[in-house]
C-alpha cells in the first residue's frame, strides 16, 4: 500500500466534506465546489500511480471520451433540461459502479469471502436498478415514456416476487460466491426491477424519484468502496447516499405522503374521486385588466410550477417583475418544495433568468405574507396551490402543505387550457370568486402582460 | 486486496467510516437551503462518480479476462462524464445565484420591446 496514494484519498475525503459544507450558503457554494473538484482530481491522480495499473491506453481514451461528453453536456444543456440531465447522470454513475462490480466478480469471483460478496451484491443490485430506473425517469421527463403511471394487474405482487427472487440469489451468493448463475440472475433481475420500480410513478412525483435514485447511486458507490477496501469511495458514496435520502424525505413531507405511497401508490393513475363541491364556473379575465391590477398593486407574489419550465417562461416573468419593481410594487416569488420535476428546480430556473435569490421565498416564509398580497400570479402550478389539500379531507392530496394563494386579495392563474393538472384533480382554486383565469401559453401571456403594464 | 477485507478489523474500520460519514452527511446536508437543492443533487452526483477510482484500476491493470478491461473502460467513460459534467454544471448553476442584481434600466427596456 503506497502511503502517498492513501494520503491523496484522505485529502480527497476532507475536501469533499468541505465542499458540501460550502453548499450550505449561496455565497460559499462555488468555492466549496472548487474544493470538491480539487479533491476529485487528487483522488484520480493518486489512483493513476497505483502499481497494479500496467497500461494506460484505455484509461486515457476513457477519460478523454467521458470528459468530452461531460463537458459538452454541461455547456450546452439548457437549464430547463436540468431534471433530464440529472436523471442521465444518475444512470451513468450507477452504471460505472455496477460495471466495476461485474468486473471484480469476473476476475476473482469464487475467491471472494462472504462479506465482500455481500458488499458486491449490494453494489450490483443498487447499481443495476438505478441504471435502468434512471433511464426510465429520463424517458418520462423527456417525454419518450408516458408520464402518467404505467400499471398492470398484480403489479405490486409481481414486483415483490421479483425482488424476492433477487434477494434469494443474493443470499445464495453470500453462502457460495462461486455460483456465477446466481450472480448473473441477480444482475438481470436488478435491471428489470429498476424499470418496474419507476414506470408506475407519475411525473408529478419525479422529485421524490430523482432524490431516491440519487441516494441509490451514492450507496452503490459506497458499496464499491467496501468491495475494494477503499475509504474515499465509502465516504463520497455515503455522503451522496444520505443527501439523496434526506432530499427524498423532504419531498415526501412536502406532499404529505409516505415513501411507500409514492413508490407503490401509482398516484394519478385513476383520478377524480371524492371531489364534490367544485360548483361554479371559472372566470376568465382580460389581459388589460390584469395589467392594471398588477400595475397598481402594492405587493405581487408569483407562484411558479412545472408549467413555467415547459413554457420556458422564466425570462418573461423576470421582465414583468422588473417592470413592476420599477413602479414600486413589492415583488416576491413563492416556491413550493415539490414545484417542478426535481428539488430546487424552480430556484435554478429563476436564478438563470437573473432573479436575485433574495426575492425567492420558501413556502413557510411566503404563506403568512399572502393575506397582505394584492395579486398572486400562479404560473403553471396546480396541485401545489390546490386549496382542497387544506380544506377537503377526502381529497387524494389532503394534508399536503400548499402555498395558500387563495388568501391573497386577488389570484390570477396562467394556464394553457381548461384541463386538469398532472394528478388529474379538479382544483377548486380556479372556481373561487377571487380567481381570474388567463388562458394561453405562459411565456406569451407574461410578455403581453409586461407590454400592457408599460402602457398603463 | 480480498485478504484485507476478510480481516474483521478492516471490515469494522470500514463500517466506522461508513457510520461516521453517514452522520456527517446528515448534519451537513440538512443545512443546505432548499434554494440550492438542485446544485446539491448535481454536486453529490459528481462526488459519487468517485467510483472512477475503481474503474481506472480495472481498465488499466492486467486482468484475467479481456472483458473485465472493457467493462473497466466503459466504467471510466461513464464515471468521467459525471466527474467533468457534474462539477462544470454545478458551477454553471451556482454562478447564476445572486443575492441582488443591479437593475439596468436600459437592459430592462431593451428586451421587452
Amino acid at each position: 500500500m503506497n502511503i502517498y496514494i492513501e494520503l491523496s484519498y484522505l485529502l480527497a475525503s476532507i475536501l469533499f466534506v468541505f465542499g458540501l459544507k460550502g453548499l450550505t450558503h449561496p455565497d460559499t457554494a462555488r468555492r466549496g465546489m472548487l474544493l470538491a473538484a480539487a479533491g476529485m482530481t487528487a483522488a484520480i491522480v493518486g489512483t493513476l500511480f497505483k502499481p497494479e495499473i500496467g497500461h494506460y491506453t484505455w484509461i486515457w481514451v476513457g477519460l478523454a471520451i467521458g470528459g468530452a461528453i461531460g463537458a459538452a453536456m454541461s455547456i450546452w444543456m439548457p437549464m430547463t433540461a436540468m431534471p433530464e440531465r440529472t436523471a442521465l447522470s444518475h444512470a451513468f454513475g450507477a452504471l460505472a459502479a455496477a460495471l466495476v462490480g461485474v468486473g471484480e466478480y469476473a476476475e476473482r469471483g469464487s475467491s471472494l469471502g462472504g462479506v465482500t460478496v455481500g458488499a458486491l451484491g449490494f453494489e450490483i443490485m443498487l447499481g443495476c436498478l438505478t441504471f435502468t430506473g434512471s433511464l426510465i425517469a429520463f424517458g418520462k421527463l423527456y417525454g419518450v415514456v408516458k408520464g402518467t403511471p404505467i400499471t398492470f394487474k398484480g403489479q405490486n405482487v409481481f414486483n415483490m416476487a421479483l425482488l424476492g427472487v433477487m434477494v434469494g440469489c443474493f443470499i445464495y451468493l453470500v453462502y457460495d460466491s462461486s455460483a456465477a448463475l446466481a450472480f448473473y440472475t441477480m444482475m438481470t433481475l436488478a435491471f428489470c426491477f429498476g424499470v418496474l420500480l419507476v414506470i408506475p410513478i407519475g411525473s408529478a412525483d419525479m422529485p421524490v424519484v430523482m432524490s431516491l435514485l440519487n441516494s441509490y447511486a451514492g450507496l452503490a458507490a459506497a458499496a464499491t468502496g467496501f468491495v475494494l477496501g477503499n475509504n474515499v469511495l465509502i465516504i463520497a458514496g455515503t455522503l451522496d447516499g444520505f443527501s439523496g435520502f434526506i432530499l427524498s424525505v423532504l419531498m415526501c413531507r412536502a406532499m404529505n405522503r409516505s415513501m411507500k405511497n409514492v413508490l407503490f401508490g401509482a398516484f394519478g393513475a385513476v383520478s377524480e374521486t371524492a371531489v364534490g363541491e367544485t360548483a361554479g364556473s371559472m372566470r376568465e379575465v382580460a389581459l388589460e385588466d390584469v395589467a392594471t391590477q398588477l400595475a397598481y398593486a402594492k405587493q405581487v407574489v408569483f407562484v411558479p410550477g412545472y408549467g413555467m419550465a415547459t413554457a420556458q417562461a422564466q425570462y418573461a416573468v423576470r421582465e414583468l417583475a422588473n417592470l413592476l419593481e420599477g413602479r414600486g410594487v413589492s415583488v416576491k416569488f413563492g416556491i413550493h418544495p415539490v414545484a417542478g420535476r426535481m428539488p430546487g428546480h424552480m430556484n435554478v430556473l429563476l436564478a438563470e433568468a437573473n432573479v436575485p435569490y433574495s426575492l425567492l421565498y420558501e413556502m413557510d416564509q411566503i404563506n403568512p405574507d399572502l393575506s397582505q398580497t394584492d395579486v398572486a400570479v400562479v404560473i403553471g402550478a396546480n396541485d401545489v396551490v390546490n386549496p382542497d389539500a387544506r380544506d377537503n379531507p377526502r381529497s387524494p392530496i389532503a394534508g399536503m402543505p400548499i402555498i395558500e394563494v387563495d388568501r391573497a386579495k386577488s389570484v390570477i392563474v396562467l394556464k394553457r387550457g381548461k384541463g386538469k393538472g398532472f394528478s388529474g384533480l379538479e382544483n377548486p382554486l380556479f372556481f373561487k370568486p377571487v380567481t381570474g383565469m388567463l388562458y394561453g401559453d405562459a411565456k406569451a401571456s407574461l410578455t403581453s402582460l409586461a407590454q400592457a403594464v408599460q402602457a398603463v | 486486496m480480498e485478504q484485507q477485507l476478510l480481516d474483521p478489523r478492516v471490515l469494522m474500520a470500514s463500517l466506522y467510516v461508513f457510520a461516521l460519514a453517514a452522520f456527517l452527511g446528515y448534519q451537513i446536508i440538512s443545512r443546505v437551503p432548499p434554494l440550492l437543492h438542485t446544485p446539491l443533487m448535481s454536486a453529490t452526483n459528481a462526488l459519487s462518480a468517485i467510483s472512477v477510482v475503481g474503474a481506472l484500476v480495472m481498465a488499466g491493470r492486467e486482468n484475467h479476462h479481456q472483458v473485465s478491461t472493457w467493462l473497466g473502460f466503459v466504467a471510466v467513460v461513464s464515471a468521467s462524464i459525471n466527474v467533468i459534467g457534474g462539477f462544470l454544471i454545478t458551477d454553471r448553476m451556482l454562478k447564476m445565484f445572486k443575492r441582488e442584481i443591479p437593475v439596468k434600466p436600459a437592459e430592462k427596456k431593451g428586451r421587452s420591446n
